[in-house]
């Protein structure tokens, strides 16, 4: 069996600044990632990030990425890419399916002495009549084919909400040569940031507040879109429907935490909305009700790149610290300055409500 | 608010947050315009402004405040806004137009001296416009940064330009 000090189960934003903060103290980690390429969502985002400018506020999300990447392989993190966790068990021992470089793949068995969770989130999905026909997908989906795979979805695209997922990508989906006919919001108002709507608006793009899906149509694919008003209460307002012609329908209904591994390691969860659902409890230090098994980024409530990178940072703090790469007073001073940058993110009419339902995070994992 | 409701500014919503520079102060010259009224944790624009004519100050969360008497109208700010939220409105170029320089991630990139289509804050066509500045500097990072004149009583209006037809979306919309 194989001994590392720590595994970082999930090689995005937050695993990787995670694992980057133990490595550079010392620790000897190992990143796992089920997908063929390390970042994770981060390469998709082509735009220039929000938040403070003494931490890569205005740098793109595909060159913090590049630049994650770079310090991890200076610090030694060893990444093991296509590979994925299929369990974890007591004593902290991590069973994955390693694919090796000649495709050929092999179970390994790791007794960690520390786990970060850091499996991200999945979209929701909207059903409607006609929902599954090809051409209705997620958000970020359209976004990986646009910006990774620098494949155009279709050609006339209606976006399902207005959150900055749906506005940002609405955005992006311009640039890639599309054509967005509009973007629908059950919501009385935008759910996103003024500013990234401001941008879709100046290019043409209408926003439909109070509107919701009705439809999509077509015999083989998706050919047009009923969309309609909604009434206070949510239910579809009769003779308010409209048809546009359209040949893809994304849908940006907000993310839920992927907390299965979590739960198999029996982590203490709960539900809250606010963070996208059930969500495994953590303390200050981004530690589960599980001793030892860390929870960062989306997992441990739905966010965004900054909060993620924060809150990794943290973990790799606290992970240093207990595994004695670095002292007490240190470890308490650093943790000090990232929390007060967590802070400052959660900040504003946009970030209460997660700051909140943070705090009561940290309440709940005390009872 | 309109902001909330539809998606755009109103230069009512723009002057009531004090986002708005005083007509004096346009009669000086060039100057910024922060189109940026709602609290987010975003600050790369006050260390953007080596004349320290933006400030926010902490926490990030502040409304960046410009002042207005400290402002060049340099531009160096545009690009550096993630909410490509920041505009250079000159209203003294000549007496029938003035210049108003925006950021623009789209391609094609107009050329200079082409005729462009002016729009406003909702997208809609208001007037023509000429293309005299296409700036694209490795410090912006790849958001290139375009001037154009427009009529003068347009100014408070226009903030960008529709996009232009790639041939290569011509081609991918032609393959039917």
């Amino acid at each position: 069996m194989i001994e590392k000090e720590v595994v970082v189960i999930g090689g995005g934003p937050s695993g990787f600044s995670a694992a980057v903060e133990a490595a550079k103290r010392g620790a000897e980690v190992l990143v796992v990632d089920e997908n063929l390429r390390a970042g994770g969502q981060l390469f998709k985002q082509i735009h220039k990030f929000f938040g403070s400018s003494t931490h890569q506020a205005g740098v793109r999300g595909i060159d913090i990425a590049s630049e994650l990447l770079e310090q991890a392989r200076e610090c030694g993190v060893e990444v093991w890419l296509n590979s994925v966790v299929v369990g974890l068990f007591k004593e902290k021992k991590v069973t994955i399916k390693k694919t090796l470089a000649d495709n050929s793949e092999k179970l390994e068995i790791i007794q960690a002495k520390k786990i970060v969770i850091a499996t991200g989130a999945s979209e929701n999905a909207v059903r409607f009549k006609g929902w599954t026909l090809p051409g209705v997908m997620g958000a970020g989906a359209a976004q990986t084919m646009i910006n990774v795979n620098r494949v155009l979805p279709g050609k006339r695209i209606l976006m399902i909400g207005s959150g900055n997922v749906g506005l940002i990508v609405s955005n992006q989906l311009l640039q890639a040569g599309a054509e967005v006919v509009g973007v629908i919001e059950a919501a009385p108002q935008i759910g996103g940031y003024g500013v990234h709507a401001a941008k879709i608006r100046r290019a043409g793009v209408p926003i439909y507040t109070s509107h919701t899906i009705q439809e999509a149509r077509g015999k083989k694919n998706v050919e047009k879109a009923v969309i309609c008003e909604v009434n206070d209460k949510w239910q579809p307002i009769r003779g308010t429907e409209k048809i546009l012609e359209v040949d893809t329908i994304t849908i940006a209904a907000g993310l839920k935490p992927l907390i299965e591994l979590a739960m198999m390691h029996d982590c203490k969860c709960s539900f809250i909305p606010q963070l996208g659902g059930w969500v495994p409890l953590h303390d200050k230090n981004m530690e589960s009700t599980n001793p030892g098994i860390y929870l960062v980024g989306d997992v441990a409530g739905v966010e965004e790149a900054n909060t993620a990178l924060e809150e990794g940072r943290l973990a790799g703090t606290a992970i240093a610290e207990t595994l004695k790469y670095i002292s007490l007073g240190n470890a308490r001073k650093l943790k000090k300055e990232i929390w007060q940058r967590l802070n400052e993110l959660r900040m504003g009419p946009f970030g209460e409500k997660r700051m909140l339902a943070k705090n009561n995070i940290l309440t709940a994992y005390k009872i | 608010m309109v902001l909330r409701k539809m998606g755009y500014l109103t230069k009512e919503e723009l002057v009531n947050s004090n986002c708005y520079p005083a007509e004096e102060r346009f009669n000086k010259g060039s100057v910024a315009i922060i189109e940026c009224t709602e609290e987010i944790p975003c600050n790369p624009c006050e260390t953007a402004c080596k004349f320290k004519a933006i400030k926010i100050g902490k926490p990030i969360t502040n409304i960046p405040i410009l002042d207005e008497n400290l402002c060049i109208g340099c531009g160096m700010c545009i690009a550096k806004c993630p909410g490509l939220a920041i505009f250079i409105v000159d209203k003294t170029y000549s007496n029938k137009e003035g210049l108003i320089s925006f950021p623009h991630e789209y391609l094609p990139l107009p050329v200079t001296g082409s005729i462009v289509k002016a729009v406003n804050r909702e997208g809609k066509v208001v007037s023509s416009g000429k293309v005299i500045k296409v700036l694209n500097k490795k410090g912006f990072d790849r958001t290139p940064v375009i001037t154009i004149t427009v009529p003068k009583e347009k100014l408070d209006e226009v903030r960008g330009i529709k996009r232009l037809e790639s041939e290569d979306s011509k081609q991918f919309y032609s393959r039917e």
